[in-house]
């Protein structure tokens, strides 16, 4: 188990003693075909099937409509919503209280009540009332809603005050007309947000899984023991351990970064050696963080544990992959400077979607590599004093 | 059939006491988090950072600018003087929006036509974009109608508001994100517990032979599995209370309706969530590879696939269907709706026994993975 082979690790040059630690890990890797497998059919499969389902898109929402006024201007409202590409008309009721079930349900989106007496209002210029009617409990999707909603009203109530107000064609009177343009992502596609997301997501747990969990098999198993009393020095051992890690790890960045571009269509506007040279150092933090777990838990499960609990899910939260950093207390926007993944996220997404350069990226490269270094130094440490 | 079943919980228990640190962990972190993601996570998108590009430099253009300014959802960074500006600033990350007002801006006012404001936002972020374009969008339309108000009232006429906008929010009339993502936490902590707890206990005692040590022993496959998962549901069950209680009283999220229907909700989950851990720890060989598997399948999913934090419904068909796979996507909507909206059985049961046609499967086929090795 220990050696790939009769040959006796600790004996030779400083590299060799190194190349041997490899050359068994990767026997041992290879012995355990499913774990190979895991680390290089779980990564595709995450990306292919999460790309698709990390999307904040709202493609069209669909309308229950009530209109106890059935003018001509009430239709000429309604028209506003429904010639936008935000809101389909689904269902029509003749009174506001039929609506409830298609909104409690969520067969309809959002409810309009259009109360009588509408064109009538609207021709006295008084105001006319508009109800709208949302489900609240995803209230990301219903605000977005509202927001739509509002501007359509918006827009209409101030077109029907200048043109029921004019008291001759001479009166000219302008209006500010909002343009909203979007750079980087113009389609405002999530997916091109959330893929490399996915992407940064699945490399941190695939690195930090194989590292922490087969150095604390080695403890279990007794067989780290058996390592300590070879004249392999400890840095030799960690090198050695980490670096077909790092070789997997960077296999399946290829094979992820390669389906978000060619299969998510995500555009690549940086430069690729780039991404490539600052995923090494992101690698760097994860290995050094699964480093790290080995060094404090004392099996398995609780190395699962900790991962799990002190490092993915708060990883997963705060380092602004779907939540926006800046909408966080600012007490946690803190602990966010501590998570590698929240620089590297800023890192792919910025070479990906506005081909960033190192100009840009700089400061966040600093980061990584402040926390690598820094997490492996401890660890290292922390390993040697066990050792000896 | 009891008397047979108790040793093993007790030994179950033995060890879950002897590795204290787990236990903490098993019962003090659900709380941790979700205090921690309470807080932290919103999609609100306020104090988005904006400059401001003025070519006009106007009373006029800076009457509309200070509106920005005082809007909490821009937070004004600096002004600049030209496109390339914005590109830099929106590419150092410093600004996600900005504000160009035309040359001619007040002279079109003053002439009594229309003018343009370009309002550029970095689309990196849909999501972020979209509500700042929306929020940008409706504060330049109402300056407009407050001006072409002004601009009647000086005729002397008198002005009304054409539409009366009334939005009622029903379930969440402050559209507070917290209500909405709390108690999809609950779920999402169980469902991570409960499979990485178990998916490690039978593989453990592979790796360590003494899974055949049980085997030879006259328990029946159910009891075994039966001990293994009880200790974990009551160390679940508690883990869901005290969730229960930090999110009344850290977030005032109070259960609508039934609380008899929602444990029954609770304990089905945990039971189906045991069951999938179980599973993997029958398929698997390896601890590292259980905890692999168990991550893919539980973390990943209950994440981004069960409608936690995206919504199913705008996921692809082929995802939508495949979403079914992930069993924490029912318990959110059982959770949600029992929680939020005070739903009895009557809406939900069509999510319940899919719960329990999942936590059957599971158990079912560890329970075969197990009798079959022993013969």
């Amino acid at each position: 188990m220990i050696a790939g082979g009769n040959r006796k690790i600790g004996e030779g040059s400083w590299w060799s003693v190194i190349f041997e630690i490899i050359r068994k890990e990767f026997y041992q890797i290879r012995q355990d075909r499913r774990m190979l497998g895991v680390s290089i059919a779980a990564p595709i499969l995450q990306v292919l099937l999460l790309g698709y389902a990390a999307t904040t898109d709202i493609k069209y929402s669909t309308l229950v409509v009530c209109d106890m006024d059935r003018s001509e201007q009430s239709r000429a409202f309604l028209k506003e919503f429904t010639n936008t590409s935000y809101f389909v008309q689904r269902y029509s009721v003749v009174l506001p209280d039929e609506m409830d079930p298609y909104i409690q349900d969520a067969k309809a989106n959002i409810g309009l009540v259009i109360p009588p007496g509408f064109g009538r209002h609207l021709l006295a210029r008084q105001s006319a009332q508009v109800q709208v009617v949302l489900d609240g409990t995803d209230a990301n999707t219903a605000n977005v809603l509202l927001n739509y909603a509002n501007q359509i009203v918006a827009t209409y109530s101030q077109s029907v005050l200048i043109r029921t107000m004019k008291t001759a064609p001479s009166v000219r009177v302008g209006r500010i007309i909002p343009e909203p343009r979007i750079w980087f992502n113009p389609d405002l596609l999530s997916q091109n947000f959330m893929v490399p997301g996915v992407v940064a997501l699945v490399l941190m747990i695939i690195t930090m899984t194989l590292t922490s969990l087969g150095i604390v098999k080695e403890k279990e198993l007794g067989t780290l023991e058996q390592l300590m009393v070879t004249p392999i020095k400890p840095y030799q051992l960690i090198l050695g351990k980490l670096l077909p890690f790092t070789i997997i790890g960077f296999a399946d960045m290829v094979i992820v970064l390669t389906i978000a571009h060619f299969w998510f269509q995500v555009p690549m506007l940086g430069s690729l050696p780039l991404l490539f040279a600052l995923s090494g150092l992101f690698i760097l933090t994860t290995l050094g963080l699964g480093l790290f777990i080995s060094t404090i838990a004392k099996s398995q499960q609780q190395a699962m544990l900790i991962a799990q609990f002190f490092f993915f899910m708060p990883f997963l939260f705060l380092s602004g992959f779907t939540f926006p950093i800046a909408n966080m207390p600012v007490l946690i926007q803190y602990v966010s400077y501590v998570i590698p993944l929240r620089y590297f996220l800023e890192i792919v997404r910025g070479i990906f979607l506005k081909g960033a350069g190192l100009g840009e990226l700089w400061p966040q490269a600093a980061a990584l590599l402040l926390i690598g270094v820094s997490i492996i130094t401890l660890s290292v440490a922390r390993f040697r004093k066990r050792l000896e | 059939m009891y008397r047979a079943l108790k040793p093993i919980i007790i030994k179950e228990f033995r060890q879950i006491r002897r590795d204290p640190t787990s236990l903490g962990m098993l019962l003090l972190l659900p709380a941790a988090l979700i205090v921690l993601t309470g807080y932290a996570l919103n999609f609100d998108v306020k104090h988005v950072p904006m400059v401001i590009f003025d070519q006009n430099k106007s009373p006029e253009s800076r009457a509309l600018l200070e509106k920005f300014k005082h809007s909490e959802y821009f937070r004004y960074v600096r002004d600049v003087d030209g496109y390339t500006d914005i590109e830099e600033d929106f590419l150092h990350g410093r600004a996600k929006a900005a504000v160009v007002i035309p040359v001619t801006f007040a002279h079109d006012l003053i002439s009594g036509r229309d003018t343009h404001v370009q309002i550029l936002v970095d689309g990196a972020d849909a999501n972020t974009a979209g509500q700042a374009v929306g929020n940008a969008t409706r504060l330049v339309l109402d300056y407009s109608t407050r001006m072409v108000a002004d601009f009647f009232r000086r005729m002397g006429r008198e002005v009304y508001v054409p539409i009366d906008f009334r939005p009622r929010v029903w379930y969440n009339p402050d559209l507070v994100s917290s209500q909405y993502l709390v108690p999809g936490l609950i779920g999402f902590i169980l469902v991570l517990t409960a499979v990485i707890s178990t998916s490690l206990t039978v593989v453990r005692e592979k790796e360590r032979g003494t899974m055949e040590q049980i085997m030879v022993s006259p328990l029946r496959p159910v009891q075994v599995v039966l001990g293994k998962t009880i200790p974990y549901l009551l160390i679940s069950l508690v883990a869901a209370t005290v969730i229960l209680i930090l999110g009344y009283f850290l977030f005032g999220i109070q259960v609508k309706g039934s609380m008899l229907l929602l444990y029954a909700g609770i304990v089905t989950i945990i039971i189906g969530a045991l069951g999938q851990g179980l599973l993997i720890s029958t398929v698997t060989d390896s601890q590292q590879v259980a905890f692999m598997i168990s991550v893919f399948s539980s973390l990943l999913p209950s994440f981004l696939l069960s409608g936690f934090v995206f919504p199913v419904s705008n996921m692809p068909v082929v995802l939508q269907v495949l979403s079914n796979l992930a069993v924490n996507k029912f318990f959110l909507i059982v959770v949600r709706s029992v929680m939020l909206k005070g739903a009895g059985l009557s809406a939900v049961w069509p999510q319940f026994v899919y719960m329990i046609i999942f936590a059957f499967a599971t158990l079912g086929i560890s329970m075969r993975r197990m009798s079959k090795r022993s013969v």
